[in-house]
C-alpha cells in the first residue's frame, strides 16, 4: 500500500519529459513539412499578394529554429496561452475546455459498456466452457476484435438511425437547437458509445473468460464447491473475483485504442469532442491545435494507465509490497 | 497444448503472461489454419490479378448504374459513381497488402534492430543505452498511434511513403520489446559463454550467435504485424489523410460511402470492410504455422 504514492510521484515526473519529448517529435515533423506555415497563417489573403511582398514578410518574421519555436511554444503553453487554432477559428485553450468534457464522457460511457459486457459474457462463456454459448460468444469476439471501429460504426448507422430511425445520426444536439438537453444528449450519445464499447468488449470478454475458466479449476474453488457452496456463489465470489485482476490489467492497456476509437467514432458521428477535433487540425494543417491536442492525448493516455495501476495494487496488495 | 493442460490449474506466478496466452489461443486449431490459407490462397491472386487484366474496371464509372444493389450484373453492386464493388475492393486489397507488407517489413526492421542494439549493450555493460532505448519505446506507446499517424501524415502530406513512414514509425515498439526480451534471455544460454569463452568478439556473438536465435520470433512479429498495418492505413484514408485519392484504398472506399449509408444504401460500406475482417483474420490464423512449437516441459 504504501507505494501508491510513489508510484504516482513517479509517473507525474516522468509525464513533464514525455511531453516535451512528444512536442519536440511533432515540432521537429513540422520543421520538415512540405506546408508554408506563412500560407496557412495568411489563408486566402495570400493570393492577392506578390511574390516580393511574401517573402518581405517572411524576412520579416524570421525562420526560427525547431528548437526556438518548440521553447517558445512551452514558455506560452505554461502560462496558459496555447495559441489560436487557424481552423476552427477559436483559442486553442477554449477548444480543449469545450470538447475534452464530450470525449471523456464518450469515452467513460463507452469503458462501461464494455467492461459490463466483458464481465457479463465473459462469465457466461467460462462457466458454459465449450458448450455453444461458449462457442458463438468467442468466435464473436474474435471478429470484432477484427473488424474496423469505423465500419462497424457506418453499418451501425445505416441500422438504427437510416432504416430503423431509432437514434439520430450524429451530432450532440436535435436540429434547430443548440442547447444540449439530457433527453436529446443520451439519444445522441447511445449509438457511438454502444460502438466504441463493442469494439472494445472483446479484449474484456476473453481476459474474463480465460481468467474465470482457469480459476473454476483452482483447489479453493473446488473446495468452495464441496463444502455445498451455490454455483452462483461460486461463480460470483471465488472465480470472478480472482477474474477482476488480469481486467485490470486489459483497461490499462487498452487506454491507448480506447482513444484511437474515439478519433474515428467521434469522426463519424460529428461529436463534438477533442478527438475528432484533431482529425480537422489535422486535414487542415492547423499546427498550433494538433500540437496541444497530442499532449491533452498524451496526458489521458498516461493518467488512464496509472488509474489501472494504482487499481490493481489497491485489488492485489502483493504487487508493488516484493519491491518495498 | 493440449484442453486438459490449460485447464490444470497453477496459482497465478506459474502461468505465462495474460496477453501471451491471448495471442497464442488464436488459430490454434487445425481447421482454422486450413481455412484462413485457402482463403489468403484465393484472395491473394485475385488482389493482384484482376486489376493487373483489367486496369480500367476499378475506376469506370457507369452513370447508369448508380448505386445498383447487389445483382448478376454486379455481385456486389456498384457505388455512387456506378464502379463495379468487386473489382474495386479487390483493386483496393492490393493497395493494402502492398502498403501493409512493406510497412511491416520496414517496422520490423527498425525494432529488431533497437530491440537487439538494447539486449546486446546490455551484455556489453553499456545498460544505460538500452534504459534510454526503453524509454524510448515507452514514449512511443504513450502517444495513441493513430494519433501520432495523423499527425505525421498531416505533416508529411497524404502519399504512400507518408502512410507507410507513419506506420513504421508507430508500430516498431512490439518487435523491439519482444527481441530485447527474447534476445536477453539467449544470452543468458551456455552456447553464448561458450562462444565468449572461444574467443569471439561481441559483435560476433550478437550478429552469429544470438541474433539468428530470435529471427523465428521476429518473422512472426513481422506476419501479425501485417493486418495491423493494413488497419492503420485504412483508418487513416477513411480519415482523409492516407492514400492519394486515384489509389483505390478500403478504407477510402469505406468513406465515400458514408453518403450512401445516408442515402440508406449499405453495400458500398458493407463489402471493405468485410474485405477487411477477413484478411486480418486470415493473416493472424495463418500465422499460427508460423509459431514455434510449444517446448516439452
Amino acid at each position: 500500500m504504501r507505494s501508491i504514492p510513489r508510484l504516482v510521484g513517479a509517473r507525474l515526473a516522468l509525464l513533464l519529459p514525455l511531453l516535451a519529448l512528444v512536442t519536440l517529435v511533432v515540432f521537429a515533423l513540422a520543421a520538415n513539412s512540405p506546408f508554408d506555415p506563412l500560407l496557412a497563417r495568411l489563408g486566402s489573403r495570400a493570393f492577392s499578394m506578390s511574390g516580393s511582398e511574401l517573402e518581405a514578410l517572411r524576412m520579416a518574421q524570421g525562420e526560427p529554429s525547431v528548437l526556438a519555436q518548440w521553447a517558445t511554444w512551452w514558455g506560452d503553453a505554461l502560462r496558459g496561452d496555447l495559441g489560436v487554432s487557424l481552423s476552427l477559428r477559436q483559442e486553442v485553450t477554449q477548444v480543449i475546455a469545450e470538447r475534452l468534457p464530450w470525449t471523456l464522457l464518450l469515452m467513460a460511457v463507452a469503458l462501461v459498456l464494455a467492461v459490463g459486457t466483458g464481465l457479463v459474457l465473459g462469465t457466461l462463456a467460462a462457466v458454459r466452457s465449450g458448450g455453444w454459448l461458449d462457442r458463438v460468444v468467442t468466435g464473436t469476439a474474435y471478429v470484432v476484435q477484427a473488424s474496423p471501429v469505423f465500419w462497424v460504426a457506418l453499418l451501425g448507422m445505416w441500422l438504427f438511425a437510416i432504416v430503423l430511425g431509432w437514434v439520430p445520426a450524429g451530432g450532440l444536439t436535435d436540429p434547430g437547437s443548440d442547447v444540449v438537453t439530457l433527453g436529446a444528449l443520451v439519444r445522441h450519445l447511445a449509438l457511438p458509445a454502444v460502438v466504441l464499447g463493442l469494439s472494445q468488449a472483446p479484449w474484456f470478454v476473453l481476459v474474463v473468460r480465460d481468467t474465470v475458466r482457469e480459476e473454476l479449476a483452482a483447489p479453493y474453488v473446488l473446495g468452495a464447491w464441496g463444502r455445498g457452496v451455490s454455483t452462483p456463489r461460486v461463480v460470483v465470489r471465488h472465480a470472478l473475483r480472482s477474474g477482476l485482476l488480469p481486467m485490470v490489467t486489459v483497461l490499462g492497456v487498452r487506454v491507448p485504442e480506447l482513444v484511437t476509437g474515439a478519433v474515428l467514432v467521434e469522426t463519424i458521428f460529428s461529436w463534438p469532442g477533442i478527438a475528432s477535433a484533431t482529425v480537422t487540425a489535422a486535414t487542415s494543417v492547423d499546427f498550433g491545435l494538433l500540437a496541444a491536442l497530442t499532449v491533452v492525448t498524451t496526458v489521458v493516455v498516461v493518467l488512464g494507465n496509472l488509474a489501472a495501476d494504482v487499481a490493481y495494487r489497491l485489488l492485489d496488495p502483493r504487487v508493488g509490497a516484493a519491491h518495498e | 497444448m493440449s484442453e486438459a493442460s490449460t485447464l490444470a490449474w497453477r496459482p497465478a506466478h506459474q502461468r505465462p503472461p495474460l496477453l501471451v496466452r491471448a495471442r497464442e489461443r488464436v488459430g490454434r486449431s487445425r481447421t482454422a489454419i486450413a481455412v484462413s490459407l485457402v482463403v489468403l490462397a484465393v484472395l491473394l491472386p485475385a488482389a493482384v490479378l484482376v486489376p493487373w487484366l483489367d486496369p480500367t474496371a476499378a475506376t469506370h464509372a457507369d452513370i447508369t448504374a448508380v448505386y445498383s444493389p447487389p445483382s448478376a450484373e454486379h455481385v456486389l453492386g456498384t457505388d455512387g459513381a456506378g464502379r463495379d464493388l468487386l473489382v474495386r475492393t479487390l483493386a483496393a486489397l492490393r493497395t493494402s497488402f502492398l502498403v501493409g507488407l512493406v510497412a511491416a517489413a520496414v517496422a520490423t526492421l527498425i525494432g529488431v534492430t533497437v530491440g537487439a542494439l538494447a539486449a546486446a549493450t546490455v551484455s556489453w555493460g553499456r545498460g544505460a543505452v538500452d534504459q534510454l532505448l526503453m524509454r524510448l519505446v515507452d514514449a512511443v506507446n504513450a502517444v495513441p498511434h493513430l494519433v501520432l499517424g495523423v499527425v505525421i501524415v498531416a505533416m508529411l502530406g497524404p502519399s504512400v511513403s507518408s502512410v507507410i513512414t507513419s506506420i513504421a514509425l508507430t508500430h516498431w515498439t512490439t518487435p523491439a520489446r519482444l527481441v530485447r526480451a527474447e534476445m536477453l534471455s539467449v544470452q543468458g544460454r551456455d552456447f553464448v559463454d561458450v562462444a565468449i569463452v572461444g574467443g569471439a568478439s561481441r559483435w560476433r556473438v550478437t550478429m552469429r550467435h544470438v541474433l539468428p536465435q530470435v529471427a523465428s520470433r521476429a518473422l512472426l512479429a513481422a506476419v501479425l504485424m501485417v493486418p495491423h498495418a493494413i488497419w492503420h492505413e485504412s483508418a487513416l484514408s477513411f480519415l482523409g489523410l492516407g492514400m492519394p485519392p486515384h489509389l483505390p484504398s478500403l478504407g477510402a472506399m469505406i468513406q465515400d460511402a458514408q453518403v450512401a449509408v445516408f442515402a440508406g444504401h449499405w453495400w458500398p460500406a458493407f463489402w471493405p470492410g468485410l474485405a477487411l475482417v477477413v484478411v486480418t483474420l486470415a493473416v493472424s490464423g495463418a500465422a499460427a504455422l508460423l509459431r514455434p512449437r510449444e517446448r516439452a516441459l
